[in-house]
């Protein structure tokens, strides 16, 4: 289709984080152009432990990896590739030294080339969706993108607003918790998965789409790709270069572990459970 | 969602850690709470190596960027493609010929092939490739060894170039699968006195072959099988036999109590012609298949540890889950000295296997070196099955706990590719300068 020429290229957002257990904030944080989170996923057996001076949970020797909805979302994109829909997929990550794994990760996918938004350190353990949508924005407006893709949220912060973010600040079109997504002519068909069911709505590129679970199953990165992943280039850009700020609003008070579960109460009676429930103010 | 789900650990027991760490740390902290005060900022100066028992020698720090994504993501693909099937395949003695294909698929047959459609890669990445699959079951790591180290290997170094472009892109993807026919029923660990015969006819160039071989992992669903037959001036050869030429058959042997989940059979010849086309000409002599061999051994090296390793960590976890008599098993003293013996010989096992890796890749390493840490891994492993069975009591002999069927496995693998006891003698020939293979010489 003569829209394929005009598709520059996907950009590919890469949010690397790393969590233990699924759901704990980590450290690098980095939308993925084309996945907008890859979210770190500590899937082993690492408890999670809250710092001592409770600023937040500790990440030192905490292995990393991709979001899985990230990884989605640079499956989708590497798909469209392969269609011929799009000319080149660019994965995009966040955060210090270490999510370099995770674009070389994208890369043996078939991303086609990185690039490393360096922020390390304090700014790093500070780094939230404002941050990065504005990162992403100024990229996207440098790489001249077409279509960004990234995860529907970070499975560490759970925040859903980077994608929705990048859209605002670009004044794009955007799908979100896309499970379909069909490039028709100059408009992306994107079916997204909503409370009531399944929304079908067509947007216009140059747009914002973020992955839902059911979009696709992401490939395990073969022998071969993996190799050809080295010789793939992976810019170095500060957030400075970008003209972005990425000094934090928010302050976190403190991090707690969630309250010891108490002991629950037995009754003998229905009449006896009502009249705790009464006692309790709760009925 | 982030905090909420929190577990709520060890505060306590974290901050004692901390607490006891830093101490040992500081020979200028005045007092124990100085050195929590002081919590993070004095910790980042002197960075404190932690003990990790899933990797005590830090094995991960020596590979490289590519060995670490090369493992990581077939690691991924074993548990959760592999690993869902062995339990009934192996109950049930079922092959999978579609592994070989998805393995085919994501390029990790014949990994150190350069060209042909294979991937190219070191000999340290083959290694953890093999790791990764014998931690699921060494009966899936014996039919990826086989297609190639014992197949795609020897025609790839042996054969000629119409043979390379011929059969390699095919096994390489899974399309098509390959067996090794050396072993014979008379002859095992002594395969120079082969009782297969290549006799060549000129008028027709072909070579007539006869004999039986025997324990052919893969050869009763082989598309093709390389098979070693002595000629007539008394040295060993290898021929391509193809599926479907007269006079070959391969029967399935029945009532096999180890690697149940590879098919393994005979490969009967009686009188097969085999066109001239088909023979290996770049060697002659035992080289051949001792070539084959090493290859593969090597990768069994590196396999017999991950098995060791599931069957370590299985079992840790078991202990740390069952109580008995008011505690968790691994509060007793003699299942902990169990785990520490395995988790010895597994790091050790593993840093010998990495430097072996490396000598292969540098061109540095001789036949010796495959055989004594063949020979060490394997049997290794095997104790360290037998013992992980032995703790999980009498849950570890039924094949939902996967242990016993690592023992049974590992019977086989100790004792195919040379068993412990030939390695032995290689070792002590090399010692000695004496060989002791054979009697009145």
């Amino acid at each position: 289709m003569h829209r394929s020429s005009e598709v520059k290229h996907v950009a590919s957002y890469l949010n690397t984080r790393g969590c233990e257990c699924f759901g704990q904030p980590c450290e690098s944080h980095c939308p993925v152009l084309t996945d907008r989170t890859i979210h770190v996923q500590l899937k082993t057996f690492i408890k999670i432990r809250v710092k001592p001076d409770r600023t937040g949970v500790v990440t030192d020797g905490v292995k990393h990896s991709m979001n899985p909805f990230c990884e989605i979302a640079v499956e989708e994109a590497i798909k469209l590739k392969e269609k011929k829909l799009v000319k080149e997929v660019v994965a995009v990550s966040c955060g210090p030294q270490q999510v370099q794994e995770t674009i070389r990760t994208a890369l043996a996918m078939g991303a086609d080339r990185g690039i490393h938004v360096e922020v390390s350190g304090k700014d790093y353990e500070t780094l939230g969706p404002l941050q990065v949508s504005k990162i992403f924005a100024a990229l996207a407006k440098k790489e001249q993108a077409d279509l960004i893709i990234l995860g529907k949220q970070a499975i560490d912060d759970d925040c859903n607003q980077t994608g929705q973010m990048i859209a605002a600040l670009l004044d794009w079109p955007q799908g979100t918790f896309a499970s379909e997504m069909t490039l028709e002519a100059d408009k992306m068909k994107v079916v997204r998965e909503v409370d009531g069911g399944l929304e079908t709505i067509k947007i216009k590129l140059p747009a914002v789409v973020t992955a839902d679970l059911r979009l696709n199953t992401p490939r395990y990165a073969t022998l071969p790709n993996i190799m050809k992943a080295k010789k793939k280039k992976i810019a170095n850009v500060k957030p400075a270069d970008l003209g972005v700020d990425v000094c934090s609003r928010l302050e976190v008070l403190k991090v707690d572990e969630p309250p010891q579960r108490q002991a629950g109460v037995k009754v003998e009676t229905v009449d006896d459970l009502v009249g705790k429930l009464k006692e309790a103010g709760r009925v | 969602m982030a905090l909420r789900s929190v577990s709520r650990l060890l505060v306590n027991s974290q901050r004692c850690v901390l607490f006891t760490a830093s101490r040992s740390q500081k020979t200028a902290a005045a007092s124990p709470w100085d050195a929590e005060k002081s919590g993070e900022k004095k910790q980042v100066k002197t960075p404190k190596a932690q003990f990790n028992w899933r990797d005590a020698l830090d094995l991960d720090g020596l590979l490289t960027e590519e060995e670490i994504m090369i493992r990581d993501s077939f690691r991924t693909y074993c548990q959760e493609k592999l690993m869902p099937r062995i339990l009934m395949a192996n109950r049930n003695e079922v092959f999978h010929r579609e592994i070989v294909s998805e393995m085919g698929e994501l390029g990790v047959l014949g990994p150190t092939i350069k060209g042909y459609g294979c991937a190219g890669t070191s000999y340290v990445a083959y290694g953890l490739i093999a790791r990764e699959v014998e931690r699921v079951d060494s009966g899936y790591r014996s039919v990826m060894s086989v297609q190639s180290s014992l197949v795609m290997h020897p025609i790839n170094a042996y054969g000629t170039e119409e043979q390379k472009e011929k059969y390699l892109p095919r096994l390489a993807r899974g399309e098509i699968l390959g067996c090794f026919g050396l072993t014979e029923p008379n002859h095992g660990s002594d395969p120079g006195s082969m009782d297969t015969r290549a006799k060549y006819n000129p008028s027709s160039r072909t070579f007539t072959l006869t004999g039986s071989k025997t324990w052919i992992t893969n050869s009763p669903v082989a598309d093709i099988c390389v098979v070693w037959a002595k000629c007539e001036d008394g040295k060993v050869r290898g021929f391509i036999l193809e599926r479907g030429m007269k006079g070959l058959s391969t029967p399935k042997i029945e009532g096999k109590f180890s690697l149940r989940a590879s098919a393994t059979g005979m490969i009967i010849m009686d009188e097969v012609e085999v066109p001239e086309e088909n023979l290996l000409p770049k060697v002659s002599g035992l080289a051949g298949p001792f070539g084959c061999l090493n290859n593969a051994r090597y990768g069994i090296a590196w396999g017999a540890l991950g098995a060791a390793e599931f069957c370590f960590h299985a079992a840790r976890q078991y202990t740390l889950d069952r109580i008995q008599f008011g505690v968790p098993l691994a509060r007793n003293q003699l299942i902990q000295k169990k785990m520490a013996d395995m988790l010895t010989e597994i790091a050790i096992g593993l840093q010998s296997c990495l430097q072996l890796g490396r000598l292969i890749d540098d061109k540095k390493a001789a036949p010796e070196m495959i055989s004594m840490l063949k020979r060490n891994s394997c049997g290794k492993a095997l104790d360290i099955a037998r013992q992980a069975r032995d703790m999980l009591g009498g849950n570890g002999i039924a094949d939902e706990y996967h242990i016993i069927r690592h023992v049974m496995n590992l019977e086989a693998v100790n004792t195919y590719e040379g068993t412990h006891d030939i390695h032995a003698l290689i070792l002590g020939r090399a010692i000695t300068g004496l060989q002791s293979f054979t009697v009145g010489k």
